[in-house]
C-alpha cells in the first residue's frame, strides 16, 4: 500500500489508464494514509466519504471508456479554493461554517478533467504566512526532521498543508495558492516541486483573495512532470476573472521534451543575500553546473531593484488585504460576535474576535498606507516600485530565457522560531517574492539536503507566460539533481 | 454675465449673501444586469432574489464589467457635450456599512469615464444659464436596509447592490433653487432622450444631493472670474433630495440656515445634512458624522478601462436629437423659446407636440397643446403618456379650425367631446352637425331677426358704433355658435351702415 | 515617520478592528518595526515612474448585458449568522 501512495501523479494515471489500478483501491489507500498522518495537521477538513464515492464514479467513467485527463486521481487542495458544499475556512475563525455555494474555476477545472478530492488542507490563515503557524486550526508539521533532531519543523507557508500533504504521500498532488512565495517556498523545504504561474495563467474566481494583484494559484507536487500534467489542466481562460489572460493553453508535459542546450540561463547576482545559509549559495552554484553540463548558457544578470522587493510586497499585499478581507464582518457568512451593542460593536468584535494576529497586523498595515496622506509615500510608491520590479525582469530576459536562484534563504526551521518577530518571518520570502510582483511563473525544485539531512530547492523563474520553458529547464535541475528523498513516517507508529 | 442679479439675492440682517450651488446626481444606468455581475435589475423583487455572490461579496467572487453599462455612461457623457476618457481607472472606496457587502463600492475616483461638460437650463423668465459638468462616473449601488420591520434590527436587502449608476457632478454653478431644480429638470430630459436612464426619482434611478454654500453678494462672480474657491462659503451636501419640489425647499431652508449661523457669528462646518421632507428642513447625519478616510486605490481585480475612439464615434452617430437640438428646431418653426423649452422638457411632451404640428401652423399647435390639451389633462391629473385623444386626433381639430370647417370655439367643445366620449373629430363634427356656417343667407335671416327683435338697439348703434360687437354676439347665439365670425362682421357692417373702424 | 498608540486605534477603528488597549501600544512597536524596514523604499528615485495598474498585458474584458444570475435569494441568505424572510439581520443602524 505505500508504494501505491508513493507513485507520482504521471505513474497513477498511467496505472490507471492501463487499468492495473482502480481510482477506488488509490483513493482508499490515501484515505487511510491521511487518517494515520493526524498528527502532522495537514487537513483541516477531511472528505474521505465523498472522495471514495467520487472514485467509484470515476471507475465508472473508466470502465465506460470516457476517461479525464485526471480521471481517478486523489488530490489535495487547500483551503483556500472555495468548494461547493464542502466547509471552506481559509484557515481562519470569521469564516466558520462557510459552506460555499460554487467551485472554484481551479478546482472545477480539476473535477470536470476527473480528479478526485481527498481533503482541504491547512494553511496560514487568509495565506499571510511563511510557516503554517498562524492557521486558526493549529500548525502544521513538517513531514522532515533535521537527522539530529526529534524538533518539529514547520512545512513552510502559506500552503503548508498542501506541502507537508504532497511530502508525506497524503495525496498524489495538491493545489496551492502562491502570493509572495506560498507554494514555492513550502515546496523547497518540504523537498518537493511548486510552481507559481504567471499572474492571469489560472483564474483566481473562487479562491479566498489575499492580494488581488499578486494572488495565483498552481500545483504542488512530486516531480516536474506532475507540475506539468496539474497546470494543464488548472489553467483556462476564464470569463469570470477579469485578470484571467485570453492566452490559450498548451500541453505542459508534452512541451516537456527537448531538453535546455542552448538556453540561456540567467543568474541574478543581487540574489546573493546576507543572512541565506552557506549551503544554499553552495547548492545554486552546483545548480548553474548542472544546467551548464546539459548544454545550457550561464549569464550573469542584474536585478537591480531586488532588495526593494519585499518591503514593496509588505505594503501593496497588506494594502489589498485589508481592504480585500473588509466583507468579513459578521453580516452575510461567517462567524458574528455575540451580543452586539450595535453594528459598529458588530463589526469590530466580529472582525477582532475573528481574525488572528498576523491577519489584523497586516490589515492594520494595509489600512495605513492607503490612509489620507499617506497614499503616496506608501502605495503609489511602491506600485511605482513594481514598475522598475518588472522592468528589471524585462531587461535581464532580453539576455537570457530563464533565471535561476535559490528558492529560500535556508531550510525549514523550527515550529515557534521565528513566530516573535515578524521582519525575520517576512525575509523567508527573498528570493520568491520579485516573481510576484512582476506577475511572472517560478518554480522551485528539491535540489538537495542539508548536512542535517533537511531539503532544499532551487527555483527557477521564466518570462511571462512561458511556463513550457520554465518546466524544460526545471526538468533539466529535477534530472540531474536525482532528489529522491522522502521523509521518514515518523508520524504513524 | 454673472453680475450678482438682484432676484438671485438674500437679504439677511448684516447685509445681502447669494446662494451657491452644485450638485451629484446618481443616476441609474439602463441596463438588463448589474454593472459587474449578471443579476437582474428590475426594480422591486423579491427580497434578496437579484443577487449574485458577486453582490453579496462572497468570498472569491470577481467583478467582470457589463458592456451596456460602459456605453450608457458614454453616451450620456456624449449627450452632456462631455469630454469622454479613453482610459478610465475602477477604484475601492473603502467603508463599512450593512448595506454595502464588499466593505467597498467599485467606483472611479481619480481617472473617470467621462470629464468635463456643460448643459443649459432655461429658466421662467428666459434667462439660458449654463451648468459646467466636472464629471461623471460609474459606480456601484449599495442595497437597502430596512429600518421599521423590526424594533432593534435593521433588514438588509441586496437587489440595489451592484446596479450601475452614473454619478454626475456639476460645478457650483448654480445660484437659486429654481436653477437647481431647472437644471436637474433638464439632466433629466437628456438621459430620457437618451435612453440611458429612466430618470424616474421615485423608485430611486435618480437621486440628487446638493451643495449649498453662501457667500456675500459678489463672492460668485469673484469665483467664476478666477476660479478660486475662497471667494465661496463652506459648503454643506444635503442628501435625500429625492424630488425636484424638494430641491427648492432644501435648499432655500439650508441657505437661510447657513446665513443665520454666520450672522450669529458662528462658522459652517462641512458636512453632509440630511433633508427631511416631512419637517421641511435638514440636518446633521449622524452616521456620517466620524471623520471619513475611504483609502481609494485601483481595484486590483479589474484591469485599466480603455475606449477604442472609433468606437465612441460610432456611439456619437446614433445619438437621437437632444431637447437643446430640438428646442432650436422648434424656435426655427416660429415658437417661442418659452414654448420651445416647455415642449422639449419631456420627450414624450415634443413627441406628441411633432405628431400634433405635421401640416398645421406651429405656433397654433403649441397653442393647442398648451392651452388645451395641457390643461386637460392637468385637470384630469393625467400624463402625456395617458391622454385620450391621440395626436392625429387633436391635429384633425387643428386642421378644421385652419380651414374654417369649424370654429375656435367649436373646436374647444369639439375636444371636450372626443375627450370624454371618444370618435373621430371629423366624423364628430359630420354627425353632430358642428359645421362652421358661412352661408350668407342663414346669417342675414339671423341678423334680420336680432333687429326684427331689438329696435332700440338699432338705434344705439348708429351712435355707438362699438355695440356691433353685442349684435355679432347675439347673431352668434342665434346661429348655435357655428356661424363664421368674420362673415357675421361684414354682414353687419353692411346692413347697419357701420363706418370701417366700427 | 513614527506610528503611535493613537495612531494604532484610529486605524484599528478605520478597519472596524477590536484591538483591546493593552495592545495598542505593543502593536504600535511592531507596526514602527515594519515601517522602519519600508524606509529603505525612500532611497529609490520614482519620479517619472508610472504606478503598476495592472499586471496582465491585456484590455478589460467586457460581458454581455444579459441577465445570467440571482433568483436564489435562499442560497445568498442560507450562510447568513442572522437572517429573516431572506432578508440579511443586523443591529438597528441609524442614519
Amino acid at each position: 500500500m505505500s508504494d501505491l501512495i508513493s507513485m507520482t501523479l504521471a505513474e497513477a494515471r498511467d496505472a490507471i489508464r492501463a487499468k492495473k489500478l482502480s481510482s477506488r483501491e488509490l483513493t482508499g489507500a490515501f484515505v487511510t494514509a491521511i487518517e494515520a498522518a493526524r498528527p502532522l495537521n495537514a487537513f483541516i477538513t477531511e472528505a474521505g466519504e465523498q472522495a471514495l464515492a467520487a472514485a467509484d464514479a470515476a471507475d465508472k467513467r473508466i470502465a465506460a471508456g470516457t476517461m479525464g485527463d485526471l480521471e481517478g486521481l486523489p488530490l489535495a487542495i487547500k483551503d483556500l479554493f472555495c468548494t461547493k458544499g464542502v466547509r471552506t475556512t481559509a484557515a481562519s475563525k470569521i469564516l466558520g461554517n462557510f459552506i460555499p455555494p460554487y467551485e472554484s474555476t481551479v478546482t472545477q477545472n480539476l473535477w470536470d478533467a476527473g480528479a478526485v478530492m481527498l481533503g482541504k488542507t491547512n494553511l496560514d490563515e487568509f495565506a499571510m504566512g511563511s510557516s503554517n503557524e498562524t492557521s486558526h486550526f493549529g500548525p502544521v508539521f513538517n513531514p522532515w526532521r533535521a537527522s539530529n533532531s526529534n524538533a518539529n519543523l514547520v512545512p513552510g507557508g502559506s500552503s503548508g498543508g498542501s506541502s507537508a500533504a504532497v511530502a508525506a504521500d497524503l495525496c498524489l498532488a495538491a493545489t496551492g495558492t502562491d502570493t509572495g512565495g506560498s507554494i514555492r517556498q513550502p515546496a523547497a523545504i518540504t523537498g518537493r516541486v511548486g510552481l507559481k504561474p504567471t499572474y492571469g495563467r489560472c483564474s483566481r474566481f473562487g479562491i479566498v483573495a489575499f492580494a488581488s494583484s499578486l494572488d495565483q494559484a498552481g500545483p504542488m507536487t512530486k516531480t516536474v512532470r506532475d507540475a506539468a500534467i496539474m497546470l494543464k489542466t488548472m489553467a483556462s481562460v476564464d470569463p469570470k476573472d477579469s485578470t484571467s489572460m485570453d492566452v490559450p493553453v498548451p500541453d505542459y508535459e508534452k512541451l516537456l521534451e527537448g531538453g535546455i542546450k542552448g538556453l540561456r540561463i540567467g543568474i541574478p547576482k543581487e540574489y546573493r543575500v546576507e543572512g541565506a545559509a552557506a549551503e544554499v549559495d553552495a547548492l545554486w552554484t552546483k545548480g548553474a553546473d548542472w544546467l551548464k553540463a546539459q548544454g545550457a548558457e550561464i549569464v550573469e544578470v542584474s536585478l537591480p531593484h531586488t532588495k526593494y522587493a519585499l518591503p514593496t510586497y509588505y505594503i501593496v499585499a497588506p494594502a489589498e488585504a485589508s481592504s480585500n478581507l473588509a466583507r468579513y464582518d459578521g453580516v452575510k457568512f461567517g462567524y458574528r460576535a455575540p451580543k452586539a451593542r450595535d453594528i459598529t460593536d458588530l463589526y469590530e468584535r466580529s472582525r477582532g474576535e475573528g481574525f488572528g494576529a498576523e491577519v489584523q497586523r497586516r490589515i492594520l498595515i494595509g489600512t495605513y498606507v492607503l490612509s489620507a496622506g499617506y497614499y503616496d509615500a506608501y502605495y503609489s510608491k511602491a506600485q511605482k516600485l513594481r514598475t522598475l520590479i518588472k522592468r528589471d525582469f524585462e531587461q535581464a530576459f532580453e539576455k537570457c530565457d530563464v533565471l535561476l536562484t535559490p528558492s529560500t534563504p535556508g531550510p525549514a526551521f523550527a515550529v515557534g522560531a521565528k513566530t516573535s518577530d515578524p521582519l525575520e518571518m517576512y525575509l523567508q520570502d527573498v528570493f520568491t517574492v520579485t516573481v510576484n510582483l512582476a506577475g511572472l511563473p517560478g518554480i522551485s525544485v528539491p535540489a538537495g539536503l542539508t548536512s542535517n539531512g533537511l531539503p532544499l530547492g532551487l527555483q527557477l523563474i521564466g518570462k511571462a507566460f512561458d511556463e513550457a520553458t520554465l518546466l524544460r529547464a526545471a526538468l533539466a535541475v529535477e534530472t540531474a539533481a536525482d532528489f529522491k528523498h522522502s521523509p521518514a513516517k515518523w508520524w504513524s507508529v | 454675465m454673472n453680475a450678482p442679479v438682484k432676484n438671485k439675492l438674500l437679504k439677511g440682517e448684516t447685509g445681502d449673501w447669494e446662494i451657491v450651488i452644485g450638485m451629484e446626481v446618481h443616476a441609474q444606468v439602463l441596463s438588463n444586469s448589474k454593472l459587474f455581475s449578471g443579476a437582474s435589475t428590475e426594480f422591486g423583487a423579491e427580497p434578496n432574489s437579484q443577487v449574485s455572490f458577486i453582490d453579496a461579496g462572497f468570498p472569491g467572487m470577481l467583478p467582470v464589467i457589463n458592456a451596456k453599462c460602459i456605453e450608457q455612461a458614454v453616451r450620456t457623457g456624449l449627450g452632456l457635450k462631455a469630454q469622454i476618457n479613453l482610459r478610465s481607472l475602477f477604484d475601492r472606496k473603502n467603508y463599512f456599512y450593512p448595506d454595502l457587502p464588499q466593505g467597498y463600492q467599485i467606483s472611479q475616483y481619480k481617472d473617470p469615464i467621462v470629464g468635463e461638460g456643460e448643459v443649459l437650463i432655461d429658466l421662467k423668465d428666459g434667462e439660458t444659464i449654463q451648468v459646467g459638468i466636472e464629471r461623471l462616473h460609474l459606480e456601484q449601488d449599495a442595497g437597502k436596509s430596512l429600518h421599521d420591520q423590526h424594533p432593534d434590527s435593521s433588514f438588509v436587502d441586496l437587489n440595489r447592490s451592484g446596479i450601475a449608476l452614473m454619478e454626475i457632478v456639476t460645478k457650483p454653478h448654480m445660484r437659486t433653487s429654481e436653477e437647481a431644480a431647472a437644471f436637474l429638470k433638464k439632466l433629466r430630459a437628456i438621459v430620457r432622450y437618451l435612453g440611458t436612464c429612466d430618470g424616474n426619482m421615485d423608485e430611486g434611478s435618480m437621486r440628487a444631493d446638493v451643495n449649498v454654500s453662501v457667500c456675500r453678494a459678489g463672492g460668485y462672480e469673484k469665483f467664476r472670474a478666477d476660479g478660486s474657491f475662497k471667494h465661496l462659503g463652506t459648503r454643506c451636501e444635503i442628501k435625500n433630495v429625492n424630488s425636484m419640489r424638494f430641491i427648492a425647499q432644501a435648499v432655500e431652508y439650508e441657505a437661510r440656515r447657513q446665513i443665520e449661523v454666520i450672522e450669529g457669528g458662528g462658522a459652517i462646518r462641512q458636512e453632509t445634512r440630511l433633508y427631511d421632507s416631512k419637517l421641511g428642513e435638514t440636518r446633521s447625519m449622524r452616521s456620517k458624522e466620524e471623520a471619513h478616510d475611504y483609502r481609494y486605490f485601483p481595484d486590483p481585480d479589474l484591469l485599466p478601462l480603455e475606449l477604442d475612439a472609433g468606437w465612441v464615434e460610432a456611439i456619437k452617430a446614433t445619438l437621437p436629437e437632444l431637447p437643446d437640438e430640438k428646442k432650436a428646431r422648434f424656435m426655427a418653426a416660429g415658437l417661442s423659446a418659452y414654448d420651445a423649452s416647455v415642449l422639449v422638457a419631456e420627450r414624450e411632451l415634443a413627441d406628441f407636440y411633432e405628431e400634433l404640428a405635421k401640416g398645421v401652423d406651429a405656433k397654433a399647435a403649441a397653442n393647442w397643446l398648451n392651452n388645451e390639451i395641457l390643461g386637460r389633462l392637468n385637470r384630469d391629473g393625467l400624463s402625456i403618456a395617458e391622454v385620450p385623444v391621440t395626436a392625429g386626433a387633436n391635429n384633425a381639430i387643428i386642421q378644421m379650425v385652419a380651414d374654417k370647417t369649424i370654429s375656435g370655439k367649436i373646436a374647444k367643445d369639439l375636444l371636450d367631446i372626443v375627450w370624454s366620449e371618444g370618435g373621430d373629430p371629423r366624423a364628430v363634427v359630420e354627425a353632430r352637425g358642428m359645421k362652421q356656417v358661412t352661408d350668407t343667407g342663414a346669417i342675414d335671416a339671423a341678423i334680420e331677426a336680432v333687429i326684427a327683435a331689438n329696435p332700440d338697439k338699432v338705434e344705439e348703434v348708429k351712435a355707438k358704433p362699438k355695440l356691433a360687437a353685442w349684435f355679432v354676439g347675439q347673431v352668434m347665439k342665434q346661429t348655435g355658435g357655428k356661424a363664421n365670425p368674420a362673415a357675421v362682421n361684414a354682414a353687419l357692417k353692411t346692413r347697419l351702415n357701420l363706418p370701417d373702424e366700427g | 515617520m513614527s506610528v503611535d498608540k493613537d495612531t494604532v486605534r484610529r486605524i484599528a477603528k478605520l478597519a472596524r478592528l477590536a484591538v483591546p488597549e493593552t495592545r495598542l501600544e505593543p502593536m504600535a512597536g511592531e507596526l514602527n518595526g515594519i515601517f522602519q524596514w519600508v524606509e529603505m523604499l525612500g532611497e529609490v528615485n520614482v519620479e517619472g515612474v508610472p504606478a503598476m495598474t495592472s499586471v496582465v498585458a491585456q484590455k478589460l474584458k467586457w460581458r454581455e448585458d444579459v441577465v445570467t444570475d440571482g433568483g436564489q435569494a435562499a442560497a445568498v441568505t442560507a450562510n447568513a449568522p442572522d437572517g429573516e424572510d431572506n432578508f440579511f439581520v443586523v443591529p438597528k443602524v441609524v442614519e
